[in-house]
């Protein structure tokens, strides 16, 4: 039977040592992906696999990957919401691996918007 | 959806909006009866005897967001194609089952796809949740438990750290069905 190894866990706990594991609470982006039963037939999950192969090449501890249900514009998914601390959150719709990739670099880790793949910048709510 | 494992996805994502703490997903076949199971149960808020006669008509939804709810006949329609059915009991304030049976050697049953990408997805989007997870599949098995992981990471990481996603993912590699 394939379970998880306590062995594994405790190296894991091990290698984290020392490191202020900022992931816990408080954090810089807050990453979600919109996984309503729209946004999973359109391919939401693969985005999800995308953005964690991406935090896990950045190493970064302050972002938080998440998701969430339907945002009501289920012709536009699949959609992430990427919200920078302290600046409007920004909903971006109709994408692909290669999109979210583009948005990694540029919104999450380098903090500026792409403004092409947006559909809004600043809606009302963020789910 | 392309793949069983998308279904599941799905439908758990229900049982998070339910107010669901544990969430218990079983995958399971009976060669000799030609069956896959998947079967789902949550200890959320629940329904009574009439939501659960509707919830399977995509017009009845609690959602505010949009007035339709596909999750449900969408894997009824799975479940049908194949010979199987969905088969849903509830109870307020118990939670609820959702039990879908396939007739696994059927040429219209979806493969079971990456069933690692589901759980790891609902482990990130729901870090505050547990899940249980067990299949048995032929030669393979697989249990996860994240309240045992919890306990055992003892609070030093957040169990939707990437390094326990992937240790996560990694149990479930080629073991497609």
């Amino acid at each position: 039977m394939a379970k998880l190894k306590v062995e594994d866990l405790k190296r894991i706990k091990e290698s984290m040592k020392g490191t202020v594991n900022l992931r816990q609470g408080d954090y810089r982006v807050k990453v979600t992906v919109h996984m309503g039963t729209c946004g999973i037939a359109a391919g939401a999950r693969t985005l999800m696999s995308t953005l964690l192969d991406k935090l896990e090449q950045s190493g970064a501890t302050d972002i938080i990957l998440t998701s969430s249900g339907c945002a009501g514009l289920c012709n536009h998914e699949p959609m992430i919401t990427v919200e920078v601390k302290d600046s409007a959150p920004v909903k971006y719709v109709n994408l692909d691996p290669d999109k979210v990739i583009k948005i990694f670099d540029e919104h999450v880790s380098g903090g500026h918007p792409v403004a092409d793949y947006a559909l809004s910048v600043g809606s009302e709510t963020t789910y | 959806m392309q793949d069983l494992s998308l279904h599941i996805l799905d439908i758990v994502e229900n049982a998070t909006k339910a107010g669901a703490t544990l969430i218990e997903i079983d995958i399971s076949e009976d060669i000799s009866q030609d069956l896959l199971q998947i079967t789902i149960k949550d200890n959320g808020r629940g329904m009574d005897a009439e939501m659960v006669q509707g919830v399977k008509d995509p017009f009845v939804t609690t959602r505010t967001t949009r007035r339709v709810g596909m999750g449900l006949p969408l894997l009824e329609q799975a479940a049908k194609e194949t010979g199987g059915d969905l088969r849903i009991t509830s109870e307020r304030g118990e939670g609820t089952t959702v039990v879908a049976a396939f007739q696994e050697s059927h040429i219209d049953r979806r493969p079971l796809g990456d069933m690692g990408a589901t759980l790891t997805t609902l482990i990130m989007g729901n870090p505050d949740l547990d899940f249980v997870y067990t299949s048995n599949l032929g030669e393979d098995e697989i249990e996860i438990d994240t309240r045992s992981i919890r306990t055992e990471l003892n609070d030093t990481i957040s169990i939707s750290d990437p390094a326990v996603i992937r240790l996560i993912q990694d149990l479930f590699r080629k073991k497609e069905v």
